[in-house]
């Protein structure tokens, strides 16, 4: 074999189009197509009496307004409901455009097109609509009172209720030595990705043929649904989707309105129609995630050993559910990380609001149960008065448990089985990172000083490559080049180089010679999507698959041309070639040329594949069982997911009288099994680290009483800049394979964001623990506002910490860090 | 009611455009849009994400924050004229690809020309200097660090053309 | 996101300037346009007429002299920033300067728009009422000086009329004797401050004689407050930590501070408790520096 390219830190081949500005997004296509803006709903609920649209046509440069009353057939019916459940009883969706209710700030009314967005956006302003007001719902505790409700038809606002069990966690609770009880609460944020959404759509009048563009997770899952709406046949729609400006999770829903009206408008006006996602839109009419209420009941043994775990949630599914229950069955199941509680029970009720939908963003579900399990761990080891990571390190699951059965039913619809980890291990690599057991001699130090620190972990394990399938298709040309087609999309996750390695390896053909395509229909329209860290591990093994049907072809027909057995050959930079006889080869380009019998030459290699030149005239051309060109196809279709998992800690610095925070170290110890490219991998964790940070800290959804986003900007909903994260995230890897798949992979791409709300209460909660003393970070994420009022709440509960806090306040003013 | 045209010159990239534009038109528009130079995106359009950072006159500003017509006669510098005279990748474009200092790819022609007029003025900048260089600037997938190190990267690749002959 | 349609000009003279503004009951004034392009482009502001003043002459000045800077209409915040006369004048306006947004925004956006903005949360307009600076306006009746206490009225309201346009800001210089710190507590770095505290004080005999502190983000308007009192009787040449608390009572006692998302009231009192001593130290420690290092 050439060098070996799996594992190795290679440089990204998609950069250098990107780095010119070369890169095509979806806004930078389609220079002649007219551009659509939508009304959208500037109340959280409301009956749709009136739509005036008359002064609309009136304005230059518009073609087209649609409301409800324009769609007809399937497009008049609801959105899809992506993902049913039994237990989603009352499952709701939109309609592309609303119908006679609105049910959230920013549900989309009218749709106009025009010359360009400006005036779309004058259009729409002209467009007067009468309202009858309803009473909103916003927040779980009015979902929960149900005092009113979201849909007429929905009681209680409740969506679905779920519950599952192994064991009887009652029980072993009420006979457990000890037990505690948490009510925790963790808040909205969103994917906000830099690019929003964005769908271009060419209808070909000649040839009825429909092209669209779109800024997806899911090629395969817009072309259907477009297909379906739009009464086109399958076959005529093509869907591509470009470079991505980021995906995180809310483009994986589908399809949006406008991925439907646009290719509506683009047949209707016979002209290419645009539409453009601005920001303000994105906050208000994509999708949000985290919000849950969670109360929990553990009981444990002196060593804080876990006898049973009772959880109770509520999730808030925002106005409609297009996406089923897949997020709060992933916190359902996965809250359970690395341990194993013996006895479980966990019920959830999907609750609905009048608000954006939820649905997954990064993590997806995930960052809630690792919050309400970490917080749990660290709850058992203050009441035991126990080191933190000790009381983990007594609950996990053993290296010689896999594959280790939860009993449970996972999100896929398939048992909750962990197919291979050492979490032990992972947990003294983390210690060693961070420096735990040193840690009280740095917090002494700090103290010394009046700086106040603390140091939270937190742990997780995160089912990734669900199914059903991916799959590949490889060409190698006569050239020699080698095209590679899979039908998931990329967000930039650099899938052209990590899939490029795979092939590189499998076929023993040269990097630079691979050309992969993601999200194209027409080049793969069997796929799934680009969710739950499922890329490299589905479409990987399904390239790996594919590439080695290619290479067993080639084998074949070199084995014929150089009159040697299959089993004497090997491909070695791009050429096959007898072992030990490295003059005895034969390009795969060539391969390519004699895999293809041809009556017509078009070049002077095609010329060695015509009739006259090639083949035993006593054979059929292209033999039994064989097809014509050197290519390969295979589908990687698992059983079950694979089960990533990893461990952060973070030392943070706490402001004793501002309660600013700021992180001081951060460390991640990662097991992904099998890393294709490590500099790839690493870049995920740091992006994931940087958006855990913005969810622990910094962002949140601030909807007012009547369901108005009050900071849906970014002036107001603080992404992080380079200033607000770690300088510096420290990361060791283990590598676990996985057992499930050819290549032992397992995904990354949701890694970093998943234990950030909980480790970084466990650090805030540590640095707190002496001064006010004891209190508990039930809520995130926190601001430094909030963190100060809790204080204060703890303060005015514990009067004897005033006279610690006398004490500090005497002291700690010249020791205080300078803000600027 | 069709909007008064307001004519507008923009040298970009060192070409010379003449446009007629409305008056409301943004300048990231007229970048994008009438000269098709989509290399500079647009993140927000309220002037917090810095994707749409252009160079005026050699200085770094927001594109979505100016209007085409109040500009009229400036020198603008894209993503697109970043590159060497030879069409290779400009040393701040080199570093990214070295460091892996992109993923999506979106933010990144904002992140560039901030760099690149970053590093004109301060050639060897301090780690919190190349910090402070981006701090303006939102990415949502690299969590900044390979940024950071492309900014340390590009001022030595920059002193290192400054050596050969 | 994009703008409403207005009608636009591009005066080359102040006159032509005050003339385009007086013949529109509802224009604006384009310098920067750093504030007003966003409120344009979410159409929460809708102007008939928007007249750009950068073509202008001779107004992207900063001047010093022994009595303060002069800071023309279309003078950067980055230029006035980067100004090593000015720093040495009246070193506040650097310090308060750093904080304003981020460094491409200060390379566009304009000291005076700033100031005539009157955005309670802005660094500038706290800093000129602070120094007890003024501006001048050009309207039809010509020249004439506002004093920075009278230019703010309200939240984003300034006391020029429609027909006025600020031509330059003056702030005095750093009187000998004196110091001057600032501080704030943003979410994000380059954030609107959630409180900042500029503050002023003059030392006579190493003793604080004169100390005053400018509060942005905490009420509607720029405020300014007399800090002398809870430092009076001061025995000790460095102000007692019970002292620096004492005018941080003081401040709070003669500010309203209000909750919003990002802080509650009783966060930003916090702020303004700690910060007020914080600032109020650091200028000291500014003064004594100055007046022992000259």
């Amino acid at each position: 074999m050439t060098t070996r390219m799996f594992g190795e830190r290679i440089a990204r081949v998609e950069d250098d189009r990107f780095l010119r500005g070369a890169g095509r997004y979806v806004d930078d296509l389609g220079a002649d197509a007219l551009h659509a803006a939508v009304l959208r709903s500037p109340h959280a609920h409301a009956r749709i009496v009136d739509i005036d649209v008359s002064a609309v046509l009136d304005v230059d440069g518009v073609h087209a307004v649609f409301t409800y009353d324009d769609l007809q057939g399937p497009m008049a019916e609801p959105l899809p409901l992506l993902i049913p459940h039994p237990a989603l009883t009352h499952g709701r969706t939109q309609y592309a455009l609303a119908k006679d209710e609105v049910n959230h700030v920013g549900e989309a009314i009218a749709f106009v097109v025009a010359d360009d967005r400006y005036v779309a956006e004058d259009a729409v302003d002209k467009i007067v609509v009468t309202y009858e007001f309803l009473p909103p719902v916003v927040g779980l505790a009015a979902a929960r009172a149900a005092e009113r409700l979201v849909h007429d038809d929905v009681p209680g606002n409740v969506a679905a209720r779920l519950e599952q069990h192994v064991g009887d966690a009652p029980a072993a609770i009420a006979a457990a030595p000890h037990r505690l009880s948490l009510d925790l609460d963790i808040e909205r944020s969103a994917s906000t990705p830099m690019e929003g959404r964005g769908t271009l759509a060419r209808w070909d009048t000649d040839s009825g043929r429909m092209q669209v563009w779109t800024s997806t997770q899911t090629s395969t899952g817009v072309r259907a649904a477009v297909a379906a709406k739009l009464g086109l046949d399958l076959g005529h729609v093509d869907v591509i989707t470009p470079d991505v400006g980021g995906g995180f999770g809310v483009k994986i829903v589908h399809p949006w309105p406008e991925e439907l009206l646009v290719p509506l408008a683009a047949r209707a006006l016979g002209q290419p129609v645009k539409f453009i996602e601005d920001r303000r839109e994105h906050f208000i009419s994509s999708a949000h995630e985290r919000a849950q209420v969670q109360h929990v009941e553990v009981g444990f043994d002196d060593d804080g050993r876990l006898l049973g775990l009772d959880v109770a949630f509520w999730h808030d599914n925002g106005a409609y559910t297009p996406y089923g229950l897949i997020v709060p069955i992933i916190t359902s199941t996965q809250l359970l990380g690395p341990y194993k509680p013996h006895n479980y029970r966990v019920t959830f009720e999907s609750l609905y609001t009048n608000t954006v939908i939820v649905t997954p963003y990064r993590g997806a579900g995930r960052p809630q149960g690792v919050y309400a399990m970490e917080r749990t761990m660290d709850a058992i080891a203050a009441y035991l008065g126990k080191d933190r990571a000790d009381v983990r390190a007594v609950n996990f699951i053993q290296p010689d448990e896999f594959p280790f059965d939860h009993h449970l039913t996972f999100q896929d619809g398939r048992p909750l089985v962990y197919d291979s980890g050492d979490y032990p291990q992972l947990l003294d690599k983390l210690k060693a990172l961070i420096g735990w057991d040193d840690f009280e001699t740095v917090r002494a130090e700090a103290a010394a000083q009046g700086r106040r620190l603390g140091l939270g972990l937190a742990c997780y394990v995160e089912g990734t490559g669900v199914g059903p399938y991916e799959g590949a298709h490889i060409h190698v040309e006569t050239s020699g080049k080698v095209k590679v087609a899979t039908g998931l999309t990329t967000q930039g996750q650099g899938h052209q180089t990590a899939f490029a390695q795979i092939v590189a390896d499998e076929l023993g053909v040269p990097f630079e010679s691979v050309e992969v395509v993601t999200g194209d229909t027409r080049r793969m329209p069997y796929a799934v999507g680009t969710f739950a860290s499922r890329a490299a591990v589905m479409s990987g093994s399904a390239i790996h698959l594919a590439a080695r049907k290619v290479k067993e072809k080639a084998l074949r027909i070199a084995a014929d041309a150089l009159e040697a057995s299959v089993d004497d050959l090997e491909i070695v930079d791009g050429s096959v070639r007898v072992k030990g006889a490295p003059d005895s080869s034969i390009a795969l380009g060539t391969v390519a040329v004699l895999s293809n019998p041809l009556r017509y030459a078009f070049d002077e290699a095609s010329g060695a594949a015509t009739q006259f030149s090639v083949g035993d005239p006593g054979k059929p051309p292209v033999a039994e069982g064989e097809e014509p060109g050197l290519e390969g196809k295979d589908f990687y279709s698992p059983e079950r997911s694979t089960f990533a998992a990893g461990m952060h800690a973070v030392i943070v610095e706490i402001d004793p009288d501002t309660a600013e925070i700021e992180i001081l170290r951060y460390a991640v110890v990662h097991d992904c099994g099998n890393l294709i490219n490590p500099m790839i991998v690493q870049g995920q964790i740091h992006g994931g680290v940087a958006q855990g940070v913005g969810g622990a800290l910094y962002e949140r959804m601030e909807y007012d009483e009547n369901g108005q986003l009050l900071n849906a900007s970014f002036m107001d909903f603080l992404m992080p800049y380079v200033t607000e994260v770690p300088d510096g995230i420290e990361i060791d890897h283990l590598e676990t394979p996985s057992p499930l798949n050819p290549l032992g992979l397992k995904g990354a791409g949701e890694a970093g964001v998943i234990p950030s709300a909980a480790v970084f209460a466990s650090a805030i909660e540590d640095a707190e623990r002496l001064d006010p003393g004891n209190l508990a970070v039930t809520a995130m994420p926190i601001s430094p506002s909030q963190l100060f009022d809790l204080r204060e709440h703890h303060r005015r509960g514990h009067p004897v910490v005033e006279e610690a806090r006398q004490r500090r306040l005497e002291t700690s003013a010249q020791h205080r860090k300078d803000p600027s | 009611m069709s909007e008064e045209l307001h004519d507008v010159r923009l040298v970009v990239n060192g070409v010379p455009h003449d446009l007629g534009v409305p008056a409301r038109r943004l300048l990231s528009d007229a970048l994008r849009h009438d000269l098709g130079l989509t290399g500079t995106h647009v993140g927000c359009e309220h002037g917090v994400c810095g994707s749409c950072t252009v160079l005026l006159d050699g200085t770094p500003v927001r594109s979505c924050l100016l209007l085409a017509v109040t500009v009229s006669g400036s020198e603008v510098t894209t993503v697109e004229g970043l590159t060497n005279a030879d069409g290779s990748l400009g040393p701040v474009q080199q570093a990214f690809k070295d460091c892996h200092g992109l993923q999506c790819g979106f933010c990144t022609p904002g992140f560039l020309t901030t760099i690149t007029a970053g590093l004109r003025d301060n050639p060897c900048p301090t780690h919190d200097e190349a910090k402070e260089m981006i701090a303006g600037n939102l990415c949502r997938c690299t969590g900044y660090q390979n940024i950071v190190s492309a900014v340390e990267r590009a001022a030595e690749l920059i002193a290192g053309e400054g050596e050969s002959p | 996101m994009k703008p409403a349609p207005f009608a636009y000009a591009r005066p080359t003279d102040l006159a032509a300037a005050v003339e385009a503004l007086a013949g529109s009951t509802n224009a604006k004034v384009l310098a920067g346009g750093q504030s007003l392009v966003p409120l344009l482009s979410m159409r929460l502001a809708a102007p008939a007429l928007l007249v750009d003043i950068n073509r202008l002459p001779g107004l992207d000045h900063v001047t010093s002299d022994a009595s303060g800077v002069r800071v023309g209409a279309l003078a950067r915040h980055a230029a006035v920033l980067a100004d090593e006369e000015a720093h040495r004048v009246q070193p506040l306006l650097a310090m308060a300067l750093a904080n304003v947004a981020h460094a491409t925004i200060r390379n566009r956006g304009t000291t005076v728009g700033s100031l005539v903005h009157a955005d309670a949360a802005a660094e500038m307009p706290v800093v000129l009422a602070l120094l007890g600076g003024s501006v001048d306006v050009v309207g039809p009746g010509g020249r004439r000086t506002v004093a920075g206490d009278a230019l703010f009225l309200g939240p984003l309201e300034s006391s020029l009329a429609h027909d006025e346009i600020a031509v330059e800001a003056f702030f005095p210089a750093l009187a000998e004797g004196s110091g001057v710190a600032f501080r704030e507590v943003a979410r994000r770095h380059g954030d609107y401050a959630l409180c900042g505290v500029a503050v002023l004080v003059r030392l006579e005999d190493r003793r604080i004689v004169e100390a005053r502190a400018g509060y942005l983000s905490v009420s509607d308007l720029p405020t300014v407050v007399d800090l002398a009192p809870a430092l009076a009787g001061g025995g000790p040449e460095v102000p007692s930590d019970r002292a620096l608390e004492a005018a941080g009572e003081l401040a709070l006692a003669a500010l309203d501070p209000q909750g919003d998302i990002h802080a509650t009231a009783a966060y930003r009192a916090q702020l303004v408790r700690v910060l007020t001593g914080r600032t109020l130290r650091a200028a000291y420690d500014d003064a004594r520096r100055r007046t022992e290092q000259p």
